[in-house]
């Protein structure tokens, strides 16, 4: 059954070639089995069941939402009254949430099964998932690596085929980066088009809800569900959706594709540089046009997000003082100590480092130089890359500079690490949708490529890689002992 | 030497709203603690602020009734600083732009007419109350009074005794209550009141080092408290001494002011824009 796309799970599901309560035992003894992944955080199996079970009553009847009976993961940011919601923190280890996230409720409301929450970096800070009070998440394709970060449970756990398919959330590549890692599909939508409400803030501006699947096919059935207004959330867009899967198998012929410069300088992979030049010959082969495209911002994109986000994170954090949730200091005997011990044994060290170096740059006699200019050039760079989104459909290039590190690398060289992001972080401070989906291998770890489109483009986005998926076979690779 | 009085006066308005600043909750007084919490008073994780559109309606009505200018865009801010009862560990307020600014009030202080100059009036939401009383080694809080919707509402340094001071207060006071926006219960803290004051040689154009009262909720105190401050700087600056600028609680057993804190201790509150709200754009079809 895991071998199975989720479009033709949901099938399996409506023709009842098999339950959805067999389907999500099946899924529930894999998660058993591959538990040294450390994908998961929490798993409520009775819930999954009896959800599964009333899902089963329902497939009985005509016409049910496409996603009835699917099992599925949440990223352990969403907010869920089921099972806690940690954000992978001690600071929030024993924190049941009152309220479920609105994308929670609307998966909820579609019938998907919530099978467990998924492991990550803490507050959704990091890129290897090594940052998380609950251990490293293990890469399904080399258990020696990492799945990337910070959604990086929600990676692992739809590559080793432990769900088919789970939520994530990226404020600076934090989807399409271990999508790029875990050789999944990894979609990031439009800001606003998928509401936060429910999502544990990180840096809000930035912060975007988005899922991983195996395939463009999948994350079109997904987002349907995912998006639309939300009226708690006041920067919620509301437009009328497209069908996203009726938007799939268009001719892409005269698809213009623009690909910057920067994206391909010497710090990048060789394997990488190749898997995406054999990409672009194939885009070619059917008719669409390259343009080169010089990106001029490119390296202000990175010390530009750690400027906002930060300050953002220091401020979004604040509430976490140990008076009304989360982790309380013992015997504290002053209120100043209270807060400042319960933070200090709450925090990781990640967390610290950006509420700290936040802080600073919101501070008086640093905010002009800091966050002021940071926001000046946010403004630039979603200038510059709307205007080339005028000119081309898409801008094209490798997901990461590198495939999946080895666990324990990055912890050594923290802001180093930093870099990791330097291709993805743009789409985030310009609100565009972006999504990862695999191109290749090296050395026996998958590769991603990129695809940035203009706002609200996600059916356009997702009809161009389903295109590549239907003449490449990357996407159907699965990592072999499992 | 003969010295002049400068005050310039805060005051902070409850708007009349059924429902919270940023949240459905209700905003009546004296429920029991707690009952009129929402998870967004509360600043649960995950939770966003939706903005009440009856407050910016009633801080619009305020700007026309003082003349004020109406800014087509303003925005929300956070003033970030830790304390049990701020929930989220900011207020949500307004600070680079304010809706309403640069209006005027007229008060007719025993047949003279005076303009008092209004700097601005801003939206912003209430912090929660800590209650020592209830438990003897314990602090009790209560979040009802969280994201209540207020107007602050900020006068130019122009106002020059006590007595004019109570006379703006009280004409400010029945403006609100007749716009009805405002319910104008100081004893709930309906209307409160912050006191700017310094002095200074009559003449001098500078003005002197002011000190911030704070704790005034009826117009008598306000005036006593105003009177013993500028007797305490007068003292001061006779004897060769200077004022130190700092923040004061008025005490009305002991009718005399307290340092609540000095410039040295003043909080940094980090203000910066409010990622989670948009800006208010308010446009001349708005007003009809």
């Amino acid at each position: 059954m895991h071998t199975l796309s989720l479009t033709a799970l949901t099938k399996a599901l409506q023709q009842r070639e098999f339950s959805s309560t067999e389907l999500t035992q099946h899924y529930l003894n894999r998660i058993e089995k591959y538990q040294e992944l450390n994908a998961f955080i929490s798993i409520d199996a009775k819930g999954a069941l009896s959800a599964a079970a009333l899902a089963d009553k329902a497939l009985k009847n005509a016409e049910t939402p496409t996603l009835m009976g699917i099992p599925m993961a949440h990223k352990d940011i969403f907010c869920t009254e089921a099972m806690p919601t940690t954000c992978a923190s001690k600071m929030l280890e024993h924190f049941y949430s009152p309220y479920s996230a609105t994308i929670v409720k609307r998966f909820q409301n579609a019938g998907a099964i919530l099978v467990g929450k998924t492991n990550m970096d803490e507050f959704a800070m990091g890129s290897t998932n090594e940052n998380s009070y609950f251990g490293p998440v293990k890469n399904p394709w080399n258990i020696e690596c990492v799945p990337g970060g910070s959604s990086g449970g929600s990676a692992a756990a739809v590559a080793a085929s432990l769900v088919p398919f789970t939520t994530g959330s990226d404020t600076g590549g934090s989807i399409r980066q271990p999508a790029a890692f875990c050789g999944l599909s990894g979609l990031k939508p439009t800001y606003g088009l998928v509401s936060r409400f429910g999502m544990v803030a990180y840096a809000s501006s930035l912060d975007h809800a988005g899922a991983f699947a195996h395939s463009a096919e999948d994350l079109a059935l997904i987002l349907q569900t995912m998006a639309g207004f939300d009226e708690h959330d006041s920067t919620s867009i509301q437009r009328p959706l497209p069908n996203y899967s009726a938007a799939l198998k268009k001719p892409i012929k005269n698809l213009r594709i623009g690909l910057p410069a920067g994206f391909f300088h010497e710090e990048v992979d060789g394997d990488i540089k190749e898997a995406l030049h054999a990409a672009v010959t194939l885009f070619e082969a059917a008719g669409a046009t390259v343009v080169p495209l010089d990106l001029t911002l490119q390296p202000m994109w990175v010390p530009c997000y750690y400027v906002i986000a930060s300050a953002e994170a220091s401020s979004n954090l604040s509430r976490y003082d140990g008076v009304r949730f989360g982790h309380r200091a013992r015997h504290a005997k002053t209120l100043q100590e209270l807060i400042t011990r319960s933070r200090t044994e709450g925090f990781g060290m990640e967390v610290k480092r950006r509420v700290l170096l936040g802080t600073h740059v919101l501070s008086s006699g640093y905010f002009d130089d800091y966050y002021v200019k940071a926001q000046k050039v946010r403004r630039l760079i979603q200038e510059e890359l709307q205007q080339a989104l005028s000119t081309v459909d898409i801008i094209l290039g490798p997901t990461t500079p590198s495939t999946a590190y080895k666990l324990g690398e990055a912890l050594r060289y923290p802001t180093q690490r930093y870099l990791a992001d330097s291709f993805t972080v743009g789409a985030n401070l310009a609100g565009l949708p972006a999504l990862s989906i695999p191109m290749g291998f090296s050395k026996g770890l998958p590769i991603g490529m990129q695809m940035i489109g203009p706002h609200f483009s996600e059916a356009s986005l997702l009809n161009i890689a389903d295109y590549y998926q239907q003449v490449t076979d990357w996407h159907h690779a699965r990592p072999n002992e499992l | 030497m003969t010295w002049e009085t400068v005050i310039g006066l805060e005051v902070h308005a409850q708007l009349k709203t059924c429902s919270k600043l940023f949240s459905s909750s209700a905003t009546r007084y004296g429920a029991p603690a707690n009952s009129q919490t929402s998870y967004i008073d509360a600043g649960l994780p995950g939770i966003l602020p939706v903005l009440n559109q009856k407050a910016v309606q009633m801080a619009i009505q305020f700007g026309f009734a003082i003349n004020a200018t109406i800014n087509n865009d303003s925005f929300f801010e956070r003033k970030n600083y830790f304390y049990p009862d701020l929930p989220k560990g900011y207020q949500i307020s307004q600070f680079q732009r304010p809706i309403v600014s640069d209006g005027h009030l007229d008060i007719d202080d025993h047949q003279q007419t005076k303009r008092v100059e209004i700097l601005r009036a801003h939206l912003e939401e209430d912090a929660g109350k800590s209650l020592h009383e209830a438990h003897p080694t314990d602090t009790g809080i209560d979040l009802n009074r969280a994201g209540n919707p207020l107007l602050e509402i900020v006068t130019t340094p122009c106002i020059t005794s006590a007595k004019e001071a109570i006379c703006y207060l009280k004409t400010l006071h029945q403006l609100l209550v007749f716009l009805d926006i405002c319910d104008g219960n100081m004893q709930e803290g309906s209307f409160r009141c912050d006191v700017n004051i310094s002095i200074r040689p009559k003449g001098q154009n500078t003005l002197g080092t002011r000190t911030e009262l704070k704790n005034l909720n009826s117009f008598r105190f306000i005036e006593k408290a105003i009177h013993y401050e500028e007797c305490r700087h007068q003292d001061l600056l006779e004897s060769g001494q200077i004022v130190l600028q700092e923040t004061r609680l008025y005490c009305p057993k002991t009718n005399t002011t307290q340092v609540l804190r000095t410039k040295e201790n003043e909080n940094d509150y980090r203000y910066f824009p409010d990622p989670d709200l948009l800006p208010i754009h308010i446009t001349a079809e708005d007003f009809a």
